[in-house]
Protein backbone atom coordinates (compact mmCIF):
# COMPACT_ATOMS: atom_id res chain seq x y z
CA UNK A 1 0.00 0.00 0.00
CA UNK A 2 2.72 2.68 0.77
CA UNK A 3 4.22 2.14 -3.31
CA UNK A 4 0.68 3.03 -4.05
CA UNK A 5 0.36 6.37 -1.96
CA UNK A 6 3.86 7.42 -2.97
CA UNK A 7 2.73 7.16 -6.30
CA UNK A 8 -0.32 8.94 -5.19
CA UNK A 9 1.99 11.91 -4.08
CA UNK A 10 3.88 12.18 -7.05
CA UNK A 11 0.72 12.47 -9.33
CA UNK A 12 -0.77 15.52 -6.37
CA UNK A 13 3.15 17.42 -6.41
CA UNK A 14 2.63 17.57 -10.39
CA UNK A 15 -0.65 18.93 -10.36
CA UNK A 16 0.41 22.18 -8.45
CA UNK A 17 3.43 22.53 -10.49
CA UNK A 18 1.71 22.40 -13.70
CA UNK A 19 -0.90 25.38 -14.92
CA UNK A 20 -3.90 23.93 -16.00
CA UNK A 21 -5.04 24.29 -12.13
CA UNK A 22 -4.30 28.07 -11.92
CA UNK A 23 -5.42 29.23 -15.28
CA UNK A 24 -9.21 27.25 -14.94
CA UNK A 25 -9.83 28.05 -11.38
CA UNK A 26 -8.38 32.56 -12.30
CA UNK A 27 -10.88 32.37 -15.61
CA UNK A 28 -13.71 30.77 -13.30
CA UNK A 29 -13.35 33.31 -10.89
CA UNK A 30 -12.95 36.03 -13.39
CA UNK A 31 -15.95 35.07 -15.66
CA UNK A 32 -17.60 34.56 -12.19
CA UNK A 33 -16.98 37.91 -11.00
CA UNK A 34 -17.70 40.02 -14.03
CA UNK A 35 -21.20 38.39 -14.33
CA UNK A 36 -21.99 39.36 -10.74
CA UNK A 37 -20.67 42.65 -10.97
CA UNK A 38 -23.63 43.12 -13.25
CA UNK A 39 -26.80 44.83 -11.82
CA UNK A 40 -30.52 43.85 -13.37
CA UNK A 41 -32.94 46.84 -12.76
CA UNK A 42 -30.69 48.20 -9.62
CA UNK A 43 -31.20 45.18 -7.35
CA UNK A 44 -28.22 43.57 -5.83
CA UNK A 45 -29.79 40.31 -4.06
CA UNK A 46 -30.01 38.89 -7.74
CA UNK A 47 -27.66 35.96 -7.46
CA UNK A 48 -29.13 33.03 -9.16
CA UNK A 49 -28.19 33.36 -12.56
CA UNK A 50 -24.16 33.71 -10.71
CA UNK A 51 -24.30 30.79 -9.12
CA UNK A 52 -25.58 28.87 -12.28
CA UNK A 53 -22.85 30.46 -14.26
CA UNK A 54 -20.24 29.83 -11.55
CA UNK A 55 -21.27 25.98 -11.51
CA UNK A 56 -20.94 25.44 -14.64
CA UNK A 57 -17.90 26.83 -15.04
CA UNK A 58 -16.32 24.32 -12.23
CA UNK A 59 -18.10 21.54 -13.68
CA UNK A 60 -16.02 22.17 -17.18
CA UNK A 61 -12.72 23.21 -15.26
CA UNK A 62 -12.79 19.82 -12.92
CA UNK A 63 -13.70 17.82 -15.98
CA UNK A 64 -10.39 19.61 -17.80
CA UNK A 65 -8.42 19.12 -14.83
CA UNK A 66 -9.47 15.45 -14.38
CA UNK A 67 -9.39 14.19 -17.83
CA UNK A 68 -5.79 16.09 -19.03
CA UNK A 69 -4.21 15.10 -15.62
CA UNK A 70 -5.31 11.41 -15.98
CA UNK A 71 -4.78 11.52 -19.58
CA UNK A 72 -1.00 11.82 -19.24
CA UNK A 73 -0.02 9.33 -16.60
CA UNK A 74 0.97 6.85 -18.33
CA UNK A 75 1.50 7.96 -21.69
CA UNK A 76 4.47 10.35 -20.44
CA UNK A 77 6.18 7.94 -17.97
CA UNK A 78 6.21 5.78 -21.02
CA UNK A 79 7.66 8.49 -23.26
CA UNK A 80 10.28 9.71 -20.51
CA UNK A 81 11.29 6.08 -20.14
CA UNK A 82 10.61 6.35 -16.19
CA UNK A 83 8.04 3.46 -16.16
CA UNK A 84 11.20 1.06 -16.65
CA UNK A 85 12.60 2.00 -13.19
CA UNK A 86 9.64 2.23 -11.78
CA UNK A 87 8.43 -1.03 -12.83
CA UNK A 88 11.84 -2.42 -11.59
CA UNK A 89 11.40 -1.46 -7.86
CA UNK A 90 9.50 -3.71 -7.81
CA UNK A 91 6.06 -2.15 -8.20
CA UNK A 92 3.68 -4.09 -10.10
CA UNK A 93 1.65 -2.90 -12.82
CA UNK A 94 -1.45 -3.43 -10.87
CA UNK A 95 0.23 -0.65 -8.20
CA UNK A 96 1.22 1.91 -10.70
CA UNK A 97 -2.34 1.88 -12.05
CA UNK A 98 -4.12 2.72 -8.55
CA UNK A 99 -1.14 4.52 -7.71
CA UNK A 100 -1.65 7.13 -11.03
CA UNK A 101 -5.48 6.42 -10.17
CA UNK A 102 -5.66 8.16 -6.58
CA UNK A 103 -3.36 10.50 -7.41
CA UNK A 104 -5.61 11.85 -9.79
CA UNK A 105 -8.77 11.70 -7.93
CA UNK A 106 -7.17 13.05 -4.94
CA UNK A 107 -5.94 15.99 -6.90
CA UNK A 108 -9.24 16.60 -8.85
CA UNK A 109 -10.63 16.44 -5.56
CA UNK A 110 -8.09 19.20 -4.22
CA UNK A 111 -8.85 21.25 -6.73
CA UNK A 112 -13.07 21.16 -6.78
CA UNK A 113 -12.42 21.81 -2.82
CA UNK A 114 -10.89 25.27 -3.78
CA UNK A 115 -13.78 25.46 -6.79
CA UNK A 116 -16.07 24.77 -3.99
CA UNK A 117 -14.59 27.59 -1.57
CA UNK A 118 -14.92 30.20 -4.35
CA UNK A 119 -17.89 29.26 -5.14
CA UNK A 120 -19.54 29.35 -1.20
CA UNK A 121 -17.65 32.23 -0.37
CA UNK A 122 -19.30 34.25 -3.55
CA UNK A 123 -22.75 33.27 -3.07
CA UNK A 124 -22.46 33.39 0.21
CA UNK A 125 -21.80 37.00 0.62
CA UNK A 126 -24.09 38.08 -2.08
CA UNK A 127 -27.03 36.07 -0.44
CA UNK A 128 -26.12 35.98 3.21
CA UNK A 129 -26.83 32.66 3.51
CA UNK A 130 -24.56 30.01 3.81
CA UNK A 131 -26.33 26.69 2.93
CA UNK A 132 -22.63 24.62 3.65
CA UNK A 133 -24.17 20.97 3.93
CA UNK A 134 -25.54 21.48 0.65
CA UNK A 135 -22.55 22.75 -0.70
CA UNK A 136 -20.64 19.85 0.94
CA UNK A 137 -22.73 16.85 -0.44
CA UNK A 138 -22.33 18.75 -4.28
CA UNK A 139 -18.70 18.77 -3.84
CA UNK A 140 -18.90 15.52 -2.96
CA UNK A 141 -21.47 13.63 -5.46
CA UNK A 142 -19.05 15.21 -7.90
CA UNK A 143 -15.76 13.94 -6.79
CA UNK A 144 -17.26 10.43 -6.50
CA UNK A 145 -18.31 11.35 -10.00
CA UNK A 146 -14.73 12.45 -11.15
CA UNK A 147 -13.75 8.90 -9.99
CA UNK A 148 -15.15 7.28 -12.57
CA UNK A 149 -14.27 9.72 -15.24
CA UNK A 150 -10.49 9.52 -13.73
CA UNK A 151 -10.89 5.60 -14.14
CA UNK A 152 -12.16 6.06 -17.39
CA UNK A 153 -9.73 8.14 -18.66
CA UNK A 154 -6.93 5.86 -17.42
CA UNK A 155 -8.37 3.15 -19.81
CA UNK A 156 -8.36 5.47 -22.57
CA UNK A 157 -4.86 5.94 -22.05
CA UNK A 158 -3.89 2.78 -22.65
CA UNK A 159 -6.09 2.14 -26.04
CA UNK A 160 -5.63 5.39 -27.40
CA UNK A 161 -2.28 6.35 -29.00
CA UNK A 162 -1.81 10.00 -27.58
CA UNK A 163 -2.89 12.01 -24.38
CA UNK A 164 -4.56 14.54 -27.22
CA UNK A 165 -6.88 11.87 -28.50
CA UNK A 166 -7.98 10.66 -25.25
CA UNK A 167 -8.55 13.84 -23.85
CA UNK A 168 -10.89 15.00 -26.46
CA UNK A 169 -12.60 10.99 -27.22
CA UNK A 170 -13.22 11.28 -23.38
CA UNK A 171 -14.32 15.00 -23.10
CA UNK A 172 -16.38 13.98 -25.96
CA UNK A 173 -18.03 10.93 -24.21
CA UNK A 174 -18.36 12.83 -20.78
CA UNK A 175 -20.01 15.76 -22.32
CA UNK A 176 -22.09 13.67 -23.74
CA UNK A 177 -23.58 11.47 -20.93
CA UNK A 178 -24.31 14.08 -19.36
CA UNK A 179 -26.06 16.21 -21.62
CA UNK A 180 -28.14 12.81 -23.25
CA UNK A 181 -27.45 9.41 -20.51
CA UNK A 182 -30.67 10.43 -19.06
CA UNK A 183 -33.03 10.53 -22.30
CA UNK A 184 -31.63 7.74 -23.75
CA UNK A 185 -34.42 5.49 -22.07
CA UNK A 186 -37.21 7.99 -24.13
CA UNK A 187 -34.90 8.41 -27.11
CA UNK A 188 -35.16 4.07 -26.97
CA UNK A 189 -38.96 4.11 -26.28
CA UNK A 190 -39.62 6.36 -29.82
CA UNK A 191 -37.32 4.18 -31.73
CA UNK A 192 -38.37 0.98 -33.49
CA UNK A 193 -36.68 -2.48 -32.83
CA UNK A 194 -34.01 -3.26 -33.36
CA UNK A 195 -32.85 0.06 -32.95
CA UNK A 196 -34.73 0.51 -29.13
CA UNK A 197 -33.17 -2.60 -27.62
CA UNK A 198 -29.52 -1.28 -29.09
CA UNK A 199 -30.37 2.33 -27.82
CA UNK A 200 -31.42 0.65 -24.64
CA UNK A 201 -28.14 -1.60 -23.91
CA UNK A 202 -26.37 1.74 -24.31
CA UNK A 203 -28.51 2.96 -22.06
CA UNK A 204 -27.90 0.42 -19.02
CA UNK A 205 -24.53 0.21 -19.84
CA UNK A 206 -23.08 3.73 -19.87
CA UNK A 207 -21.71 4.66 -16.33
CA UNK A 208 -24.42 7.58 -15.51
CA UNK A 209 -22.50 10.30 -14.38
CA UNK A 210 -25.17 12.86 -14.70
CA UNK A 211 -26.63 10.86 -11.51
CA UNK A 212 -24.18 13.18 -9.96
CA UNK A 213 -24.73 16.50 -11.44
CA UNK A 214 -27.06 18.26 -8.56
CA UNK A 215 -26.67 21.71 -10.17
CA UNK A 216 -30.02 22.73 -10.34
CA UNK A 217 -30.83 21.50 -6.60
CA UNK A 218 -28.08 23.84 -5.36
CA UNK A 219 -28.65 26.98 -7.65
CA UNK A 220 -32.61 26.89 -6.79
CA UNK A 221 -32.26 26.27 -3.63
CA UNK A 222 -34.14 22.74 -2.96
CA UNK A 223 -32.31 21.51 -0.07
CA UNK A 224 -30.75 18.45 0.44
CA UNK A 225 -30.32 14.92 -1.20
CA UNK A 226 -31.42 11.89 0.82
CA UNK A 227 -27.93 10.60 2.08
CA UNK A 228 -29.62 7.35 1.08
CA UNK A 229 -29.44 7.87 -2.06
CA UNK A 230 -26.08 9.80 -2.36
CA UNK A 231 -25.25 6.55 -0.76
CA UNK A 232 -26.57 4.22 -3.75
CA UNK A 233 -25.34 6.38 -6.02
CA UNK A 234 -21.38 6.21 -4.56
CA UNK A 235 -22.42 2.28 -4.54
CA UNK A 236 -23.01 2.98 -8.09
CA UNK A 237 -19.80 4.81 -8.90
CA UNK A 238 -17.84 2.34 -7.07
CA UNK A 239 -18.69 -0.18 -9.26
CA UNK A 240 -17.82 1.44 -12.33
CA UNK A 241 -14.69 2.54 -10.66
CA UNK A 242 -13.56 -0.68 -9.61
CA UNK A 243 -14.31 -1.96 -13.55
CA UNK A 244 -12.97 0.65 -15.41
CA UNK A 245 -9.80 0.10 -13.81
CA UNK A 246 -9.80 -3.55 -13.78
CA UNK A 247 -9.74 -3.11 -17.83
CA UNK A 248 -6.89 -0.45 -17.68
CA UNK A 249 -4.83 -3.19 -15.42
CA UNK A 250 -5.82 -6.16 -18.14
CA UNK A 251 -5.40 -3.84 -21.22
CA UNK A 252 -1.88 -2.37 -19.52
CA UNK A 253 -0.97 -6.15 -18.56
CA UNK A 254 -0.58 -7.07 -21.54
CA UNK A 255 0.51 -3.98 -23.15
CA UNK A 256 4.28 -3.72 -24.86
CA UNK A 257 6.17 -0.88 -22.95
CA UNK A 258 8.50 -0.14 -25.97
CA UNK B 1 21.88 58.66 -36.66
CA UNK B 2 21.92 59.80 -33.16
CA UNK B 3 20.48 56.98 -30.69
CA UNK B 4 16.86 57.70 -28.99
CA UNK B 5 17.44 57.40 -25.05
CA UNK B 6 15.05 54.44 -24.44
CA UNK B 7 13.46 56.90 -21.98
CA UNK B 8 11.84 59.19 -24.68
CA UNK B 9 10.30 55.69 -26.15
CA UNK B 10 8.65 55.41 -22.97
CA UNK B 11 7.23 58.63 -22.84
CA UNK B 12 6.45 58.34 -26.60
CA UNK B 13 4.48 55.15 -25.76
CA UNK B 14 3.01 56.53 -23.04
CA UNK B 15 1.53 59.33 -24.89
CA UNK B 16 0.20 56.29 -27.43
CA UNK B 17 -1.66 54.51 -24.13
CA UNK B 18 -3.22 57.64 -22.87
CA UNK B 19 -4.40 58.76 -26.35
CA UNK B 20 -5.47 55.23 -27.10
CA UNK B 21 -7.11 54.72 -23.71
CA UNK B 22 -9.29 57.86 -24.16
CA UNK B 23 -10.45 56.56 -27.13
CA UNK B 24 -11.74 53.22 -26.11
CA UNK B 25 -12.54 53.48 -22.22
CA UNK B 26 -15.90 55.19 -23.57
CA UNK B 27 -16.76 52.56 -26.06
CA UNK B 28 -15.75 50.24 -23.80
CA UNK B 29 -17.92 51.53 -20.92
CA UNK B 30 -20.83 51.97 -23.55
CA UNK B 31 -20.22 47.91 -23.44
CA UNK B 32 -20.37 47.30 -20.52
CA UNK B 33 -23.50 49.09 -19.62
CA UNK B 34 -26.84 48.09 -20.59
CA UNK B 35 -28.01 50.70 -23.22
CA UNK B 36 -30.60 53.27 -21.88
CA UNK B 37 -33.66 54.79 -23.82
CA UNK B 38 -31.85 58.73 -22.95
CA UNK B 39 -28.32 57.50 -24.41
CA UNK B 40 -30.36 56.25 -27.76
CA UNK B 41 -30.97 60.25 -28.04
CA UNK B 42 -27.44 60.82 -28.46
CA UNK B 43 -27.36 59.77 -31.66
CA UNK B 44 -26.92 55.56 -30.79
CA UNK B 45 -28.70 53.16 -33.01
CA UNK B 46 -31.47 51.56 -30.76
CA UNK B 47 -30.10 48.22 -30.55
CA UNK B 48 -26.50 49.31 -30.17
CA UNK B 49 -25.68 46.97 -27.58
CA UNK B 50 -22.83 44.33 -26.83
CA UNK B 51 -24.93 40.96 -27.99
CA UNK B 52 -25.62 43.49 -31.47
CA UNK B 53 -21.38 43.88 -31.85
CA UNK B 54 -21.23 40.05 -31.16
CA UNK B 55 -24.15 38.30 -32.34
CA UNK B 56 -25.15 40.72 -35.32
CA UNK B 57 -28.54 40.24 -36.15
CA UNK B 58 -28.32 36.47 -34.95
CA UNK B 59 -28.88 37.53 -31.48
CA UNK B 60 -32.75 37.36 -32.06
CA UNK B 61 -32.62 33.64 -32.35
CA UNK B 62 -31.27 33.22 -28.56
CA UNK B 63 -34.23 35.79 -27.20
CA UNK B 64 -36.83 33.08 -27.13
CA UNK B 65 -34.07 30.85 -25.12
CA UNK B 66 -33.66 33.45 -22.87
CA UNK B 67 -37.18 33.57 -22.27
CA UNK B 68 -37.50 30.09 -21.82
CA UNK B 69 -34.58 30.38 -18.93
CA UNK B 70 -36.39 32.81 -16.99
CA UNK B 71 -39.48 30.50 -17.19
CA UNK B 72 -37.41 27.26 -16.00
CA UNK B 73 -36.19 29.53 -13.15
CA UNK B 74 -39.69 30.13 -12.20
CA UNK B 75 -40.12 26.39 -12.03
CA UNK B 76 -36.91 26.54 -10.09
CA UNK B 77 -35.24 24.15 -12.58
CA UNK B 78 -38.17 21.49 -12.85
CA UNK B 79 -38.99 21.97 -16.42
CA UNK B 80 -39.03 19.32 -19.25
CA UNK B 81 -36.06 19.03 -21.56
CA UNK B 82 -36.87 18.55 -25.25
CA UNK B 83 -36.75 15.08 -25.04
CA UNK B 84 -39.96 15.26 -22.63
CA UNK B 85 -43.45 17.28 -23.39
CA UNK B 86 -43.61 20.41 -24.41
CA UNK B 87 -45.82 22.54 -22.28
CA UNK B 88 -48.01 24.97 -25.01
CA UNK B 89 -48.12 28.47 -22.08
CA UNK B 90 -45.10 29.59 -20.40
CA UNK B 91 -46.46 30.01 -16.59
CA UNK B 92 -44.05 33.15 -16.29
CA UNK B 93 -46.08 34.93 -18.87
CA UNK B 94 -49.77 34.03 -17.73
CA UNK B 95 -50.45 36.39 -14.67
CA UNK B 96 -48.66 39.17 -16.91
CA UNK B 97 -51.98 38.50 -19.34
CA UNK B 98 -54.54 38.54 -17.09
CA UNK B 99 -54.59 34.70 -17.36
CA UNK B 100 -55.03 31.97 -14.56
CA UNK B 101 -52.48 29.53 -13.79
CA UNK B 102 -52.89 26.62 -16.33
CA UNK B 103 -53.23 23.69 -14.10
CA UNK B 104 -51.82 21.40 -16.84
CA UNK B 105 -49.13 23.29 -18.03
CA UNK B 106 -45.42 21.88 -17.41
CA UNK B 107 -47.67 19.11 -15.27
CA UNK B 108 -46.87 17.74 -12.32
CA UNK B 109 -45.04 15.31 -13.19
CA UNK B 110 -44.63 15.66 -16.86
CA UNK B 111 -41.68 12.88 -16.61
CA UNK B 112 -44.62 10.35 -16.30
CA UNK B 113 -43.81 7.14 -13.85
CA UNK B 114 -40.38 6.46 -14.14
CA UNK B 115 -39.28 3.37 -16.58
CA UNK B 116 -36.33 1.81 -14.73
CA UNK B 117 -34.55 2.05 -11.67
CA UNK B 118 -32.00 4.72 -13.36
CA UNK B 119 -34.17 7.19 -14.06
CA UNK B 120 -35.67 6.59 -10.44
CA UNK B 121 -32.47 6.78 -9.12
CA UNK B 122 -31.78 9.90 -11.56
CA UNK B 123 -35.24 12.03 -9.82
CA UNK B 124 -33.72 12.05 -6.51
CA UNK B 125 -31.02 14.26 -7.90
CA UNK B 126 -32.89 16.87 -10.18
CA UNK B 127 -35.99 19.05 -9.17
CA UNK B 128 -38.63 17.02 -8.96
CA UNK B 129 -41.95 18.81 -8.03
CA UNK B 130 -43.85 21.32 -9.77
CA UNK B 131 -43.82 25.26 -8.08
CA UNK B 132 -43.63 28.79 -8.57
CA UNK B 133 -41.44 30.87 -7.66
CA UNK B 134 -43.69 33.45 -6.58
CA UNK B 135 -45.69 30.80 -4.48
CA UNK B 136 -43.00 29.67 -1.88
CA UNK B 137 -40.56 28.06 -4.64
CA UNK B 138 -39.73 24.31 -3.57
CA UNK B 139 -39.40 24.49 -0.16
CA UNK B 140 -42.94 26.00 0.09
CA UNK B 141 -41.32 28.83 2.88
CA UNK B 142 -39.71 31.51 0.18
CA UNK B 143 -40.41 34.91 0.04
CA UNK B 144 -42.04 35.89 -2.73
CA UNK B 145 -39.33 38.39 -3.95
CA UNK B 146 -37.29 35.44 -4.88
CA UNK B 147 -39.54 36.06 -8.34
CA UNK B 148 -36.54 38.84 -9.11
CA UNK B 149 -34.09 36.00 -10.15
CA UNK B 150 -36.06 35.37 -13.48
CA UNK B 151 -35.49 39.62 -14.17
CA UNK B 152 -31.73 38.73 -15.69
CA UNK B 153 -33.40 36.93 -18.23
CA UNK B 154 -35.85 38.80 -19.16
CA UNK B 155 -33.31 41.42 -19.42
CA UNK B 156 -30.93 39.42 -21.40
CA UNK B 157 -34.47 38.33 -24.04
CA UNK B 158 -35.14 42.10 -24.86
CA UNK B 159 -31.16 42.78 -25.32
CA UNK B 160 -31.12 39.56 -27.91
CA UNK B 161 -34.29 40.33 -29.76
CA UNK B 162 -35.36 44.30 -28.78
CA UNK B 163 -38.82 43.48 -30.65
CA UNK B 164 -39.99 40.35 -28.31
CA UNK B 165 -42.84 42.86 -26.89
CA UNK B 166 -43.72 39.84 -24.59
CA UNK B 167 -40.66 39.96 -22.38
CA UNK B 168 -40.70 43.65 -21.95
CA UNK B 169 -44.38 43.37 -20.76
CA UNK B 170 -44.12 39.97 -18.54
CA UNK B 171 -41.02 42.15 -16.92
CA UNK B 172 -43.17 45.13 -16.27
CA UNK B 173 -45.16 42.38 -14.85
CA UNK B 174 -43.04 41.22 -12.32
CA UNK B 175 -41.15 44.18 -11.40
CA UNK B 176 -44.29 45.88 -10.73
CA UNK B 177 -45.19 42.93 -8.25
CA UNK B 178 -41.86 43.25 -7.03
CA UNK B 179 -42.72 47.34 -5.65
CA UNK B 180 -40.38 48.69 -8.05
CA UNK B 181 -42.56 51.00 -10.44
CA UNK B 182 -39.96 53.18 -11.37
CA UNK B 183 -37.42 50.31 -12.67
CA UNK B 184 -40.39 48.81 -14.79
CA UNK B 185 -41.14 52.52 -15.82
CA UNK B 186 -38.02 52.58 -17.45
CA UNK B 187 -38.04 48.81 -18.89
CA UNK B 188 -41.39 49.90 -20.76
CA UNK B 189 -39.54 52.93 -22.26
CA UNK B 190 -36.90 50.96 -23.69
CA UNK B 191 -39.66 48.59 -25.01
CA UNK B 192 -41.03 51.97 -26.65
CA UNK B 193 -37.63 53.19 -27.75
CA UNK B 194 -37.22 49.90 -29.38
CA UNK B 195 -40.69 49.73 -31.04
CA UNK B 196 -41.85 53.08 -31.28
CA UNK B 197 -45.95 53.02 -31.05
CA UNK B 198 -46.35 49.74 -29.64
CA UNK B 199 -50.23 49.47 -28.56
CA UNK B 200 -49.41 46.58 -25.81
CA UNK B 201 -46.72 48.29 -24.54
CA UNK B 202 -48.67 51.90 -24.05
CA UNK B 203 -51.33 50.18 -22.31
CA UNK B 204 -49.00 48.47 -20.26
CA UNK B 205 -47.77 52.36 -19.61
CA UNK B 206 -51.01 53.65 -18.59
CA UNK B 207 -52.05 51.28 -16.71
CA UNK B 208 -48.85 51.47 -14.79
CA UNK B 209 -49.10 55.28 -14.26
CA UNK B 210 -52.57 54.74 -13.16
CA UNK B 211 -52.32 51.71 -10.47
CA UNK B 212 -48.56 52.60 -9.10
CA UNK B 213 -47.76 56.02 -9.62
CA UNK B 214 -51.29 57.35 -9.37
CA UNK B 215 -51.13 59.68 -12.13
CA UNK B 216 -54.17 59.36 -14.08
CA UNK B 217 -53.44 62.35 -16.23
CA UNK B 218 -50.32 60.56 -17.59
CA UNK B 219 -52.05 57.89 -17.79
CA UNK B 220 -54.78 58.94 -20.22
CA UNK B 221 -52.48 60.35 -22.19
CA UNK B 222 -50.58 57.56 -22.63
CA UNK B 223 -53.65 55.41 -23.35
CA UNK B 224 -54.36 58.26 -26.26
CA UNK B 225 -51.44 58.21 -27.79
CA UNK B 226 -52.43 54.52 -27.84
CA UNK B 227 -55.45 55.09 -29.51
CA UNK B 228 -53.30 57.13 -32.07
CA UNK B 229 -50.98 54.60 -32.62
CA UNK B 230 -53.76 51.84 -33.34
CA UNK B 231 -55.01 53.93 -36.34
CA UNK B 232 -51.87 54.23 -37.89
CA UNK B 233 -50.91 50.71 -38.18
CA UNK B 234 -51.28 48.56 -41.00
CA UNK B 235 -53.60 45.53 -41.43
CA UNK B 236 -51.09 43.35 -40.12
CA UNK B 237 -50.32 44.55 -36.91
CA UNK B 238 -54.04 44.92 -35.85
CA UNK B 239 -54.25 41.75 -36.75
CA UNK B 240 -52.26 40.35 -33.65
CA UNK B 241 -54.51 39.04 -30.97
CA UNK B 242 -52.55 40.47 -28.08
CA UNK B 243 -52.66 44.07 -29.65
CA UNK B 244 -56.10 43.79 -30.07
CA UNK B 245 -56.67 42.93 -26.67
CA UNK B 246 -54.29 45.84 -25.57
CA UNK B 247 -56.32 47.73 -27.76
CA UNK B 248 -59.91 46.98 -26.05
CA UNK B 249 -58.58 46.92 -22.65
CA UNK B 250 -57.57 51.26 -23.32
CA UNK B 251 -60.68 51.85 -25.01
CA UNK B 252 -62.56 50.60 -21.65
CA UNK B 253 -60.09 51.93 -19.44
CA UNK B 254 -60.48 55.53 -21.15
CA UNK B 255 -64.12 55.26 -20.91
CA UNK B 256 -64.07 54.56 -17.31
CA UNK B 257 -61.48 57.32 -16.89
CA UNK B 258 -63.78 60.22 -18.39
CA UNK B 259 -66.85 57.79 -16.52
CA UNK B 260 -65.19 58.80 -13.50
CA UNK B 261 -65.04 62.49 -14.31
CA UNK B 262 -69.02 62.55 -15.63
CA UNK B 263 -67.83 63.26 -18.88
CA UNK B 264 -70.53 61.73 -20.61
CA UNK B 265 -70.07 62.40 -24.48
CA UNK B 266 -66.36 61.14 -24.18
CA UNK B 267 -67.86 58.03 -22.10
CA UNK B 268 -70.07 57.14 -25.16
CA UNK B 269 -67.63 57.28 -27.27
CA UNK B 270 -65.04 55.24 -26.26
CA UNK B 271 -67.92 52.86 -25.15
CA UNK B 272 -69.11 52.52 -28.78
CA UNK B 273 -65.78 51.93 -30.22
CA UNK B 274 -65.70 49.74 -27.49
CA UNK B 275 -68.76 47.84 -28.42
CA UNK B 276 -67.91 47.69 -32.18
CA UNK B 277 -64.55 45.24 -31.39
CA UNK B 278 -65.89 43.57 -28.08
CA UNK B 279 -66.71 39.25 -27.86
CA UNK B 280 -69.74 40.98 -25.29
CA UNK B 281 -71.33 43.89 -27.30
CA UNK B 282 -74.86 43.17 -25.68
CA UNK B 283 -72.94 44.07 -22.10
CA UNK B 284 -71.37 47.13 -23.49
CA UNK B 285 -74.37 48.76 -25.02
CA UNK B 286 -75.83 48.07 -21.31
CA UNK B 287 -73.55 50.60 -20.53
CA UNK B 288 -73.73 52.78 -22.64
CA UNK B 289 -77.22 52.83 -21.86
CA UNK B 290 -76.25 53.68 -18.55
CA UNK B 291 -74.24 55.85 -19.46
CA UNK B 292 -76.99 57.98 -21.40
CA UNK B 293 -79.43 58.14 -18.79
CA UNK B 294 -76.55 59.63 -16.55
CA UNK B 295 -76.43 62.69 -19.18
CA UNK B 296 -79.90 63.25 -19.47
CA UNK B 297 -80.39 63.42 -15.78
CA UNK B 298 -80.85 67.23 -14.93
CA UNK B 299 -77.86 67.78 -12.73
CA UNK B 300 -78.24 67.57 -8.67
CA UNK B 301 -79.03 70.71 -6.83
CA UNK B 302 -76.74 72.59 -5.02
CA UNK B 303 -76.59 72.14 -1.47
CA UNK B 304 -77.51 75.41 0.09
Amino acid sequence: MNTVWALTGIVIKELYRRKDFYVLFVLTALITLAAGSVEFFKDPNIVRYVKDLCMLLIWVSALLITIATAARQIPAERESRTIFPLLAKPVTRGQVILGKFFGCWLASGTALAVFYLFFAVITGSREQHWPVLDYLQAYLLQWIMLGIVTAMTLLGSIVFAAPSSTVTILFIVVAGILFLGRHLNTVALHNPEPLRGIIYTVYFIIPHVELFDVRERVVNDWGLVNWLDCGLAALYAAAYTALFLLLTWLAFRRKSLN
Amino acid sequence: MKRTSPGWWLALLLAVCFTLATMFVPRAAWWNEVPRAADWNKGRSESDNVFKLLLGEGRRLFGNEMFVMADAYFHSGYYPSIFDRQESDQDVATPAYGKADDEDSTGDDFLGPPPDWIAALNRRFVPNKHTHLDSGGPTGHMNTVEVQEILPWLKLATDMNPQFIKAYRVGDYWLRRLHKPAEARDFLFEGLHNNPGNVELLFDLGWLYQKDFHDTDRARNVWMAALRCWETQDANAKSNTEAQLAYEETLMNLAILERNRENWPQTIKYLEMVKQISPKPEAIQQQIDEARQKMAAPPAAASP
